[in-house]
């Protein structure tokens, strides 16, 4: 039930997923910091049910980008946006929709984990709460455990769930975060770089769970790593200098993109 | 061959490199020299500190004892109400010659000539004037004592109890000193007797002002300070907190916030007295409030601990991280919802911690209060912020322009007092500031 631009339909029917829908389409999307432009008319569609990556040197504006996704660029001072950017069918820099309830549809994870000083409990219950989305205390108990379990992170922590969230070590913080996003039941997620502060060992359980979570939600997530794009996700984009480069199947992009420069990013020769 | 030739060339390097003066010992020693000035600083501070609590502690302690002499006073029917007239006018209670039965009860235990009157005169000049109010509200409160003789500890007269302190040099030949050298000797006799002892100085914390050191106490300042303090409290603490939480949170940063902030700045640098004059020309001239209330200090001091407690706050809601804003608001809670769940309760620490130095600070405040009349020599017990009262600073000041030896005694032991309540202060800001950051 999407409706998309003649462009974004053309351009879907020339890329090998031309079968699945799109979930957000950003059309002409800049935006500025005060006088300084850090995005140029960006023409991104992120697809539904799809692990979308961005990649692309630091400063290239992909995180920028992604933040543009849940207006979380409102919370920067001077930052203004133009273009327009579409959930489902909802225009989400229309004066009309309320900045909360997209949030609770396009969710967030940090670059850094950031559990509230409460308990795991009150951690993963907190968005539920705030949105009404449980009543009593066995659909808190459920809500709970299930993102909990979404999250793989269950089994390490059903024995202490009223312990701090913040005792949790660096791998299992950042997967209380995506727990205490799940718990709101997003439609799209947006991850800001989960892995950049853990070990390798949490990174892989964090990768496994990005790629379990997608058959329910649209993933989006900027990385630093093109093995971990390239893991984890079936879309691509490669951003320089805030102009999206190239955007296509993950598959294609690391084995033969249509850019240049895409190419010698990949291959680590800037960047 | 190149490969053979580098490890070579590096080897007979380093020995040069090691001899390089890169300045070792000079950093050192300035590192050295700038830890010793440090501990200069802070032995000189300590020194003073020490100093300070040592004049006031070694001053102010005896204060905290007090000269009785208990005696077993009989309560003539004859001397309090000679007409019998006790029933029908309840003024004779109140008016009769109290210190007609210490003068009997002293005489009797002395064994005096009640004939002698310049003898009889310097024995009841032993007895505080004050155990006049104490028999009538004696007698007042329990009519049927009439007539039985029953044992009082009364205080001692100042100069006795300086005396029987120590404090008064009795080699001092006898028309210069305060006390004559038959109140010494009678001093000793009840003394063995049992009948003259130093016990704990109860009255400094009840007594209100009075003009006889030994009825004189802190307790009606204290109450007044109270009142002011709670007063600061309720005022300063939700308005001070609310103004930082919108200035923090949602003012727009532009011309007028920024006057607002280097205003508020310098607000706390303004000197107390101007606050005082602030408030003598608002609360009192143009609000019509009455002088010398509690009321009117606590309104002058909550003007004052406002600033503190809005530079506190504002640097403690600064202090939050902000991933925790952001992981809030990337939930969806709203502004207001992340401000009062998350941010608010992780700046809580340093709010109180700056609520408690500002009512400190304004526990302390004496000039302002000076303008707006407190300076009152208060007997009673205030029964509410409207009525006159005064501050324990202000009694302290009071006090130390008095040229008694027991006032300056009494001065040092108001100040002792006045520090304690200080520690407790600082003490609590410090034990809620560790409960809060437990939750971290």
């Amino acid at each position: 039930m999407n409706i998309m631009s003649e462009a974004a339909v053309e351009k879907a029917l020339d890329q090998k997923m031309n079968t699945v829908p799109f979930k957000m389409i950003g059309k002409d999307v800049s935006v500025y910091y005060g006088e300084k432009r850090a995005l140029f008319d960006v023409n991104l569609n992120i697809r539904e049910n799809t692990v979308t990556a961005l990649i692309g040197p630091s400063g290239c504006g992909k995180s920028t980008f992604l933040r543009t996704l849940n207006r979380m660029n409102d919370t920067i001072e001077n930052c203004r946006v133009t273009g327009k950017i579409t959930l489902d069918e909802d225009d989400i820099y229309d004066p009309t929709i309320d900045v909360v309830e997209l949030r609770a549809r396009v969710g967030m994870v940090f670059q850094k984990p950031n559990p509230f000083p409460k308990s795991i409990y009150d951690n993963v219950a907190y968005g539920p709460r705030i949105h009404g989305l449980a009543r009593t205390k066995a659909d808190f108990d459920e809500v709970v455990e299930t993102s909990l379990h979404k999250a793989g992170l269950w089994n390490e922590v059903k024995d202490r769930l009223h312990e701090p969230g913040t005792g949790l070590s660096g791998g299992q913080q950042q997967r209380l975060c995506i727990a205490r996003a799940v718990a709101v039941s997003p439609e799209v997620i947006l991850m800001d770089e989960p892995c950049s502060a853990l070990d390798p060992i949490a990174t892989a359980k964090v990768e496994e769970l990005i790629h379990e979570l997608r058959t329910n939600f649209t993933i989006v997530i900027v990385t630093h790593s093109m093995q971990q794009a390239a893991r984890v996700s079936q879309r691509t984009a490669m951003f320089h200098l805030g102009n999206l480069v190239e955007e296509n199947d993950t598959d294609k992009m690391f084995t033969n993109p249509d850019d240049q420069r895409t190419q010698d990013y990949i291959m680590g020769r800037f960047g | 061959m190149t490969d053979i030739a580098s490890p070579t060339v590096r080897i007979s390097a380093r020995p040069e490199s090691a001899k390089r003066d890169i300045g070792i010992k000079r950093r050192y020693a300035a590192e050295r020299r700038f830890r010793a000035y440090g501990m200069a600083a802070i032995s000189t501070g300590l020194f003073f500190l020490a100093l300070l609590l040592w004049t006031v502690v070694s001053n102010g302690y005896t204060a905290f004892q007090q000269t009785t002499i208990t005696l077993p006073i009989e309560f003539t029917e004859k001397v309090i109400d000679p007409k019998g007239e006790r029933a029908t006018d309840g003024k004779v209670l109140q008016t009769a010659n109290y210190p007609l039965l210490v003068r009997d009860a002293l005489v009797k235990q002395l064994g005096i000539d009640a004939s002698k009157r310049p003898q009889v005169k310097q024995a009841t000049d032993m007895v505080s004037a004050s155990s006049r109010t104490l028999l009538r509200d004696m007698v007042v409160a329990d009519p049927s004592i009439i007539g039985k003789t029953v044992p009082v500890t009364l205080l001692a007269e100042a100069n006795i109890d300086s005396a029987n302190k120590g404090q008064i040099d009795l080699r001092v030949e006898e028309s210069k000193r305060k006390v004559k050298d038959q109140q010494v000797t009678w001093m000793n006799q009840l003394a063995e007797a049992g009948v003259l002892k130093k016990s704990f100085n109860t009255g400094i914390f009840t007594f209100g002002a009075s003009s006889r050191p030994e009825a004189a106490g802190v307790g009606v300042a204290a109450l007044g300070s109270f009142y002011m303090m709670l007063i600061v409290l309720v005022l300063s603490l939700p308005i001070g907190v609310a103004a930082s939480i919108y200035l923090e949170e949602f003012a727009p940063k532009n011309r007028l916030t920024d006057l607002i902030e280097v205003n508020i700045n310098n607000l706390a640098a303004v000197p107390s007295i101007v606050y005082g004059l602030l408030g003598l020309a608002v609360f009192i001239n143009f609000a019509g409030m009455p002088r010398s209330a509690a009321v009117v200090g606590g309104f002058v001091l909550t003007l004052m601990t406002l600033p503190t407690i809005i530079i506190a706050t504002r640097a403690a809601l600064k202090a939050v991280p902000p991933s925790i804003r952001s992981a809030a608001l990337g939930l969806g809670a709203s502004k207001m919802q992340t401000i009062f769940h998350h941010v608010l309760p992780l700046a809580m620490p340093g709010i109180l911690t700056g609520t408690i130095i500002g009512l400190a600070h304004a526990l302390g405040e004496t000039a302002p209060l000076l303008l707006i009349g407190m300076v009152a020599f208060v007997v009673d017990y205030p029964g509410s912020p409207m009525e006159p009262s005064t501050a324990l600073p202000v009694q302290i000041y009071m006090w130390a322009n008095e040229a008694e030896r027991a006032f300056v005694e009494r001065t040092s032991g108001a100040i002792i007092i006045l520090l304690i309540f200080l520690v407790v202060m600082n003490l609590g800001a410090i034990l809620l500031r560790r409960r809060f950051e437990r939750r971290w």
